[in-house]
């Protein structure tokens, strides 16, 4: 039987209890970025630390991705692929991230909604495991 | 306008589309015979060479089929914009004053459907790929989809770009998707990444163009009708600007490569964009033609809607925009489609463009490309 594993290591915190995206921030210019890299593409230093991003946003632009993405690189159902919803989620005061949305109806899409992350299954990796990836879902109510 | 100092003696192209029988290379090869003609000169009298493909291998192999003259070959590798910086290249090669005679070319040949990522070739980890974020369909979906609402542009404009682009390319012999369609099968096609539908979408393609230079003070050595390169310039992205492939976004928002590089070109051709008679404007799917409008300085945000209904893009219009059916109906082999637009911009000067011939004699031309990780490339033309 297999478990659940991060889609890659240092992207988020999950499984912690109140899981985070990972950045990372200047300590120059204060820009962050997602996910975390050593050089800063805003005032060129190379000074930055780890950032846990906030789990709220808005909603700034999105689409749904209509057919299935060629594999490789894509690792999810193909078969029996589903639509899904992408969009840019601005996380206050931090950054746009870019991520999968937890619906794909075009009908309850709308730019500036809230958000909050979430996280998600996304395929069984060839050991059985079932690999874990974020998104953003509506804010409920 | 800035005296020139390069000019096109010579332009040459393998029809765009799917040609099963001929590599990526053989159809860059048929796009230099044809040049060589046009320019009335012999492979041994080019002197050297900028080229690039981005799926059909190294450019510079195809001396052993063109004659192995020992001349300076150089490959270009630079995404969208790959046809765009061999031009550049090819201009400030001759603008130095290091070589008098030389060619630009950009072909490719690429399978069937979007286009495959390779994510670390972008400098991003495999999760991005995984989860299915590395389309850039995706990109030109959610780019548009904030701009209609931001400036109030309709799906039917969106329409309206895709069917003048077929329209177009019905009188272009070299173009691959010939068919006219109505607005209304553009709209109810399959919704690929939304609001864009198949038909609002190129396809990656295959084909070849080459464009020979000379210095411009011999350029009659070689045409009587030359065309000169009045600027020719690249940009990459600054920050805060909101690129294909980006996992994220700055909060600062930032114009895009194509405004720093249209204005830069405008400056050195000493020009605005008033002065553009025909415009070839990177247009991946119909929602990047409006933006572009707007982006290479032709127009305020949000008078593409009144604009396009208005007929003022057509080749009849106020400013003819992608008079050979652009990428939408030419497809993108991503190498040589910068100089496609280049090519068409030639023959509109020249008069040469036969029934999509834009009307009154044009003698200004522009051409703009746009691609991944965000790089923009622009040229402006004169007679």
């Amino acid at each position: 039987m297999g478990e659940q594993v991060p889609i890659e290591e240092g992207l988020f915190t999950w499984p912690s209890d109140d899981p985070k995206l990972i950045g990372s921030e200047c300590q120059e210019c204060s820009a962050i970025v997602f996910p975390a890299q050593s050089g800063c593409p805003r005032c060129t230093s190379d000074n930055t630390e780890r950032k846990e991003l906030g789990t709220k946003g808005n909603l700034w632009t999105w689409t749904i991705q209509g057919f299935p993405p060629k594999s490789p690189p894509y690792e999810g159902e193909i078969d029996n692929f589903e639509p899904f919803g992408v969009g840019y989620v601005e996380i206050h005061d931090q950054v746009k991230v870019e991520t999968r949305l937890t619906i794909a109806d075009k009908e309850s899409l709308e730019i500036g909604m809230e958000m909050e992350l979430t996280f998600v299954p996304l395929f069984v990796d060839d050991n059985g495991n079932e690999v874990i990836t974020f998104a953003f879902a509506p804010v409920a109510g | 306008m800035s005296k020139p100092e390069v000019a096109i003696v010579g332009i040459g192209m393998h029809p765009f589309g799917r040609t099963p029988e001929r590599t990526g290379q053989e159809q860059g090869v048929y796009a230099v015979r044809e040049a060589l003609k046009d320019a009335k000169v012999e492979w041994k009298d080019i002197q050297f060479a900028f080229g690039g493909s981005q799926a059909a291998g190294a450019a510079d192999t195809m001396v052993s089929k063109l004659g192995l003259t020992g001349l300076q070959f150089i490959n270009v590798a630079n995404g969208c914009a790959t046809g765009g910086s061999a031009l550049f290249s090819a201009y400030n090669t001759i603008a130095s004053g290091a070589f008098d005679l030389g060619i630009a070319i950009g072909y490719d040949k690429h399978e069937r459907g979007a286009f495959r990522v390779n994510t670390r070739s972008h400098g991003l980890g495999d999760w991005y790929g995984k989860q299915g974020l590395a389309l850039t369909t995706q990109f030109f979906g959610m780019k548009i989809n904030r701009y209609m609402e931001k400036y109030d542009i309709s799906h039917n404009t969106l329409a309206k770009v895709s069917s003048k682009a077929f329209r177009n390319a019905e009188h272009n012999p070299n173009a691959w998707r010939r068919q006219p369609f109505s607005e209304e099968q553009i709209l109810e096609s399959d919704m690929l990444s939304y609001p864009l539908t198949k038909f609002m979408f190129c396809s990656p393609a295959e084909g070849g163009v080459a464009l020979i230079l000379a210095r411009a003070d011999q350029a009659h050595k070689y045409t009587d009708t030359p065309v000169y390169l009045n600027a020719a310039v690249v940009r990459s992205r600054r920050w805060g600007s909101f690129e294909v492939m980006a996992p994220w976004i700055a909060l600062d928002d930032a114009a895009g490569p194509t405004v720093d590089t249209s204005q830069a070109a405008f400056e050195m051709a000493g020009i605005g964009p008033d002065d553009i008679d025909v415009a070839q404007l990177q247009d991946t799917e119909a929602g990047a033609e409006i933006m572009h409008m707007a982006e290479n300085g032709f127009c305020e945000h949000g008078e593409q809607e009144r604009m396009i209904q208005q007929g003022e893009t057509e080749i009849g219009g106020k400013l003819p925009v992608n008079t050979d059916g652009g990428c939408l109906a030419n497809g993108e082999p991503v190498g040589a489609s910068g100089l496609r637009q280049v090519h068409e911009n030639v023959l509109q000067l020249r008069g040469a463009a036969g029934k999509r011939q834009v009307p009154n004699d044009p003698s200004v031309a522009y051409t703009h490309v746009y691609g991944a990780p965000g790089i923009s490339g622009v040229t402006i033309l004169s007679k």
